[in-house]
């Protein structure tokens, strides 16, 4: 076996390969190697990989860590910015069980890749308080019944919507279903000075995003991708009617033809310079579109839940969750340094700093908190009540059959019943 | 004198076989890197695609098997059955699509730069310098700038007054691959092709001039001939380039899309989920398709990679002639 891991990693990394067969043959081979390192045992200085800090503010709680800490000091080990790298860096440094990265800020969607090959260890019972957590965003840290990850950035779609237009067609209220949305928008497109604009529009180039969209437009008409049993369940009126509301915007315009191009920054700069009504993205577009320059909606917009069938929409889950790597050396330092980066308190701050969403509940309330942060209710909303995506060991497949068949009925290629069956037998073949 | 002419001759035998001896030495370090860097990855990559990773999830704890599995040319079979099939030869017919028109267009592109470049003018510094800057622009942050151009609210629509969707999967989607790439690499046969421009000695084109042969006579007659050794080179490389292309269209474009997916793009993906085999064997599978190509393109045509060595085969009068005709230009 440890030759067979020689030639495999060699392939990859054909400096590492030599080490990595050395550590293999060592650690006694095979899947024996979990077992000895299960305990949380060790303390000494601790690695946090992850995406780029942008704020800097992450930098901040590392040092703060570091000074109550000195023998436990942590590293930041930026990632680069884009979520793929950030995984296939991690993914390299499981297979060469490196133990250069200690804690890992993990996708909220790799959690079942990473658990289910141990990769990273269950987090041991009781030793992290989790009745804090918002119930999806711990969610998204299970796997098989046990915690994989402590929940540490959750995210939830909104709708942004352009109050000032919608209060001059005399609407005084978001809208909170499909149809009202579009009945909505055919009056704010009769008033003066909207010549150009469309109604709504999300993300649907061929990427993760319109996993998300169409998730969500599954979830928000009744549907379901995979079903309480863990079994994929997307060929089924509900899902089709989630879908054709996606299919029959393209059609009759509502959505533009540009949107099938749109990721989540493209989407936002055509809401902000007047080319949308309605636009579905992340929380993180309100303060860039509040701020940035060349925002021509400063003022002009506001956020709600976004919309489905019958009422309220149901969410897709983002986030990030923190993970102790398998390989790490000290991993009670590095336990406690993911405890002390999930407290309310470091949270709080956290939020303040960036404005990335909190996974303990209470903050959502916090009054000061709201007064800055607006839309902090309305993302609680969209949050509780959001689905994580589907939990697969192999989630690149199945998130590429997603978008393989979102995006071919989007672009007409196929009908939506063809898309929805042929989604449905290709997930079987994914999800057993 | 006899026993003169004996230890002569033995020193110069010896002297010979110490060469030999004394090169072989000095080239061993070069093949031992050339075989830890070019062999060794070579026959790692046919050894890992005949294994599989296990994959079976256990349905109690979800923990993925662990090991590798031998399954002798079930990954090469896999390429060619089933929905698979499908994506390779969409993916072949793209690799191959994009190789003939990108090498086509650049190479008309390049040869037209080089003439410009070749030409004695004011600023012709600057001309050379210019044209090259995109040959030095690392293809990804190229790739990136080409996307932002062929938005849909972007320049490109802009130029045209047009309402393209370059970056949906469809056909225009390969019509931007093809300009990226033009933009980016007939500089680099513009480059090769004015080195060998430089070579064609001036009185040539003066005899041609009092012979009375027009410019186009010219440059189909002389310019062109001469300067096909370094064209080859330069179409060459760019072939083997082409065959290999994966960033442009991965950043441009994105993956997945049917219109730009090509076979290093396939052996990417299953690498990023994580399964070695097949990505090695649609490695190999590629591996052999641009040996095949690069080799009958030096049988048929005769690109002269291996100048050197050729003129040290001339010597041997018989080898020549299996070369074939190009010999004469080569010369």
């Amino acid at each position: 076996m440890g030759g067979r891991q020689f030639t495999r990693i060699g392939v990859v990394l054909l400096t590492v390969g030599m080490l990595a067969a050395c550590g293999n043959s060592g650690g006694g081979g095979g899947g024996g190697s979990k077992s000895s390192s299960d305990a949380f045992t060790g303390r000494g200085p601790i690695t946090l990989a992850t995406g780029k800090d942008t704020s800097g503010n992450l930098q901040n709680q590392v040092n703060a860590w570091n000074k109550a800490h000195p023998s436990e000091k942590a590293r930041i080990i930026e990632l680069p910015e884009d979520a793929d790298s950030q995984r296939q860096q991690m993914v390299q440094n499981a297979q060469t069980k490196s133990d250069a990265y200690t804690v890992l800020n993990l996708d909220v969607i790799n959690t079942a890749e990473f658990a289910g090959n141990q990769w990273v260890l269950p987090i041991p019972k009781g030793k992290i308080d989790t009745s804090g957590f918002l119930p999806p965003a711990l969610a998204t840290a299970t796997y098989f019944g046990k915690e994989y990850a402590v929940p540490w950035k959750t995210d939830g779609a909104l709708l942004y919507y352009r109050s000032d237009l919608l209060k001059k067609a005399g609407i005084s209220s978001p809208p909170k279903t499909w149809s009202e949305m579009q009945s909505d928008c055919t009056k704010v497109l009769k008033q003066p000075g909207t010549k150009g604009m469309s109604c709504y529009a999300g993300q649907f180039d061929k990427y993760e995003g319109l996993t998300c969209n169409f998730s969500e437009a599954v979830n928000s008409a009744g549907g379901e991708v995979i079903n309480a049993q863990g079994k994929p369940d997307v060929d089924t009126p509900a899902a089709k009617k989630g879908l054709d509301f996606l299919v029959n915007g393209f059609k009759s315009g509502s959505i533009p033809k540009a949107a099938i191009t749109y990721q989540e920054e493209p989407s936002r700069r055509a809401f902000q310079t007047n080319k949308l009504v309605f636009m579905r993205n992340w929380p993180y577009a309100d303060a860039l579109m509040k701020k940035e320059a060349a925002s021509k909606v400063k003022g002009k917009f506001d956020v709600a839940p976004i919309p489905g069938l019958d009422g309220p929409g149901v969410s897709t889950l983002g986030g990030h969750n923190l993970a102790i790597s398998a390989f790490a050396k000290n991993k009670a330092s590095a336990l406690d340094f993911v405890k002390y980066l999930t407290t309310q308190d470091a949270e709080r701050k956290n939020l303040l700093a960036t404005s990335e969403a909190p996974t303990i509940a209470s903050l959502y309330d916090d009054q000061a908190l709201v007064k800055k942060f607006p839309y902090l209710p309305i993302l609680k909303q969209s949050v509780t009540k959001a689905k994580p995506r589907p939990q697969a060991v192999q989630y690149g497949d199945v998130t590429a059959a997603i978008e393989e068949n979102a995006y071919d009925a989007l672009q007409g290629k196929k009908t939506s019943d063809q898309a929805l069956k042929d989604l449905q037998a290709k997930l079987q073949t994914l999800i057993k | 004198m006899s026993t003169g002419t004996a230890v002569a001759k033995r020193v110069t035998r010896r002297h010979d076989e110490g060469a030999g001896r004394l090169a072989a030495i000095l080239v061993s370090p070069t093949m031992a890197v050339l075989g830890l860097v070019v062999l060794y990855p070579i026959i790692a990559a046919l050894y890992t695609s005949l294994y599989q990773k296990n994959n079976g999830v256990n349905p109690k704890t979800g923990i993925v098997e662990q090991g590798d599995k031998f399954v002798g040319l079930q990954n090469y079979t896999a390429i060619f059955s089933g929905d698979t099939a499908s994506t390779f030869w969409t993916a072949f017919g793209n690799t191959s699509f994009f190789t003939v028109v990108n090498v086509v267009i650049e190479t008309a592109v390049g040869v037209a730069m080089a003439l410009v470049m070749h030409r004695a003018f004011r600023g012709r510094g600057v001309v050379r310098a210019s044209i090259l800057v995109p040959w030095a622009i690392p293809t990804a942050v190229s790739a990136l700038l080409w996307r932002w151009i062929f938005q849909p609210q972007g320049a490109a629509n802009a130029l045209f007054n047009s309402q393209v969707l370059w970056t949906a999967d469809g056909t225009p989607a390969k019509v931007a691959v093809i300009i990226a790439d033009t933009w980016k690499t007939a500089p680099f046969i513009g480059l090769l092709v004015l080195a060998g421009l430089q070579t064609i000695p001036n009185e040539v084109y003066e005899a041609a001039k009092v012979d009375g042969a027009t410019g186009w006579t010219q440059l189909f007659r002389i310019t062109l001939p001469l300067a096909k050794p370094a064209l080859l080179v330069a179409v060459l490389f760019r072939i083997l380039d082409t065959l290999r292309i994966f960033d442009l269209p991965y950043v441009l474009v994105g993956p997945h899309k049917d219109s730009v997916n090509t076979l290093s793009m396939l052996a990417f993906d299953e690498a990023n989920n994580i399964r070695y085999g097949p990505a090695a064997a649609y490695s190999t599978v590629l591996f052999i398709y641009v040996a095949v190509v690069a080799f009958l393109f030096v049988k048929i045509l005769g690109a002269d990679v291996i100048g050197a060595a050729r003129s040290q085969r001339k010597a041997a009068p018989k080898r020549n002639r299996a070369a074939g005709k190009p010999e004469a230009v080569a010369a």
